[in-house]
């Protein structure tokens, strides 16, 4: 279970560049839920994200996973709890360690880390077996390291370093933005499959209006640091592109021509 | 220019450069692991010869003294690990303010000297360069190899536990390593205390090498230090993929440094002017990625 309540934060207060990113947001998430999170450029989600992961600490609010209040928290010390899967493929892994290395890393979060070995003998055919069902090779490449992999590969790979301790609460923010669109649509199956093999409390934020109607059972928009609509259920599932953007209109009482402005 | 006399002048060099060595691993630990520019090194160089020497003058025994100085050079880095994660400094900064404060305190451990003298025939030393020419286990050389490959040994296994793994992907992605849940600066303070305790076991080495301690001994130590890494990433880097051996070309990477020093001097370049050379030579080789860089970028967008 998740409680986001009454989450505000504004960037650069008392300047000119004052920015109200988070303008009172609201939220409580059942566990299973799969929520899929569209809004405008700079609407806040990444924002909302990075407020539930630690990046920095909201002006007022709070964050309540599973009972535990984690808003005073560190960003280290939130990671038990939480998987995240960024937009750049570069920022989930560490380039210059290996690819079992990285795995073993995600392995530990939430552990003290001391003096046993950073990868032993069984998590290697663990992690060999866990890296075939990715389809991908990489399970013949585990000792190589992961600056060598494409972007797709290092998704796939931060999708399961994200997943490896069943997080209770998994974010993906854009993940597929960077990739070509058959890789793309290979790491949102499989982020979907990993989500619902292990029914994980899931956000997902997508510029793709489509995968946001295809995934989860929930659908949230976002403007202007607010959520504007809450989607769920046989409602959402029959929802269409022309509804959503029509919504979004109503919502936001704004006039939108194009679907550019939502997916920019 | 008689060739005789450059010969009997590199088993010093190479002695020289084993210790420059240790040193230089301590620097690497900073900025090739961690990503970071330390430069309480310069004071670090002189801190752990200070309190070895200080300490056996003043009755200690020798692999005490040894374990103090390190502890020294540990207590260094804490500060320097301070300076940056609590108080928000930048880490070249941290690093000079904590380098500038060693001064003082290198002068205050020397009782207000700027040099301090222990002589290889009253004191049991470790290494000394009177015995450069020796042959036997009391040769510094000889002393040297083993001191590298103890060190070297213990690093590779730290470096393949957990708290190891976690000081690795703090330098490689402090973001991933956050969002993994390592305390980063945590991180950066356990890697700032090895690698100054490792070169104030150096700076200790030195000390007894040379028979004495100066206050200045650690100055451009920096220099000295990434000298060494960027000798063995040019020569080694392709060849060397293994930890362990990464560190092994960073000692060979000093005593090259050395040997090169040594046949510059030979060849009639005032001593006076070696600092001046060292720092043009890094300063070169640290532009070379990033003019790489540039052709590379040039050429695609041609
Ligand atoms: N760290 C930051 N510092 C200042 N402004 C920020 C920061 N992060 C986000 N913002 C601003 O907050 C707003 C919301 O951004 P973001 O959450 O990234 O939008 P999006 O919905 O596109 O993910 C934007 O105006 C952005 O410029
Ligand atoms: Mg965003």
């Amino acid at each position: 279970m998740l409680d986001l309540i009454n989450l505000r934060k504004t960037f650069n207060p008392n300047t000119i560049n004052e920015k109200v990113a988070l303008n009172g947001v609201s939220l409580h998430l059942d566990d299973g839920d799969f929520v899929t999170m569209i809004g405008g450029n700079g609407a806040g989600k990444s924002t909302l994200l990075n407020a539930i992961a630690g990046v920095w600490q909201v002006d007022s609010g709070k964050i309540i996973i599973d009972g535990n209040d984690i808003t005073g928290l560190s960003e280290h010390k939130r990671a038990p709890w939480l998987g995240r899967v960024f937009q750049d493929p570069m920022m989930g892994t560490a380039a210059t360690m290996q690819i079992i290395e990285n795995l073993a890393l995600a392995k530990r979060r939430g552990q003290r880390r001391g003096l046993k070995p950073g990868v032993t003998k069984a998590e290697k055919d663990e992690y060999r077996e866990l890296l075939a069902t990715l389809g991908l090779g990489l399970e013949n490449r585990i000792t190589e390291k992961v600056g060598l992999l494409s972007g797709g590969q290092r998704q796939a790979l931060t999708l399961l370093m994200a997943t490896l301790n069943k997080p209770k609460l998994l974010m993906l923010d854009e993940h597929t933005a960077a990739l070509d669109p058959r890789t793309a649509e290979k790491v949102l199956t499989l982020s979907d499959q990993i989500v619902k093999e292990n029914h994980l409390m899931t956000m997902m934020v997508t510029h793709n209006m489509k995968d946001a109607i295809r995934f989860g059972n929930r659908l949230i928009m976002m403007n202007d640091g607010k959520v504007i609509l809450d989607i769920r259920g046989e409602e959402k599932k029959n929802l269409t592109v022309k509804a959503l953007m029509d919504e979004f209109a109503r919502a936001s009482g704004e006039e939108i021509t194009s679907d550019k402005a939502l997916l920019s | 220019m008689n060739i005789g006399s450059l010969i009997s002048a590199l088993p010093g060099a190479i002695a020289q450069g084993l210790i420059w060595g240790v040193m230089a691993i301590g620097v690497y630990l900073t900025y090739k692991v961690l990503d970071m520019a330390d430069l309480t090194v310069d004071g670090t160089m002189a801190t752990g010869g200070a309190v070895c020497v200080m300490m056996m003058l003043n009755g200690a025994n020798l692999w005490v003294a040894l374990i103090c100085a390190v502890l020294a050079g540990m207590i260094a880095g804490l500060v320097t690990g301070i300076f940056h994660t609590a108080m928000g400094i930048p880490a070249i900064l941290a690093g000079i303010l904590t380098q500038l404060s060693l001064y003082s305190i290198n002068l205050a451990i020397m009782g207000f000297k700027a040099n301090q003298g222990i002589n290889v025939r009253n004191y049991h030393l470790l290494v000394s360069s009177r015995n450069v020419k020796a042959i036997g286990i009391q040769n510094p050389i000889f002393t040297m190899i083993i001191v590298t490959a103890l060190l070297i040994a213990v690093l590779y296994w730290f470096f393949g536990r957990e708290i190891g793994a976690a000081l690795r992907a703090t330098g490689s992605n402090e973001h991933m390593s956050r969002a993994q849940g390592i305390n980063v600066n945590r991180c950066k303070i356990i890697g700032l205390m090895i690698s100054n305790g490792i070169v104030a076991l150096a700076s200790a080495l030195f000390a007894q090498y040379q028979g004495a301690v100066d206050v200045n001994m650690g100055r451009g130590g920096i220099v000295i230090g990434l000298a060494a890494v960027i000798i063995s990433t040019v020569l080694f880097g392709k060849v060397f993929h293994n930890f362990a051996m990464k560190l092994l070309g960073v000692s060979l990477g000093a005593v090259i440094y050395y040997i090169v020093i040594q046949i510059v001097l030979w060849l009639g370049l005032n001593t006076n002017l070696l600092k001046l050379l060292s720092a043009l030579v890094v300063a070169i080789f640290l532009a070379i990625p990033y003019w790489k860089g540039k052709l590379a970028k040039g050429a695609k967008n041609a």
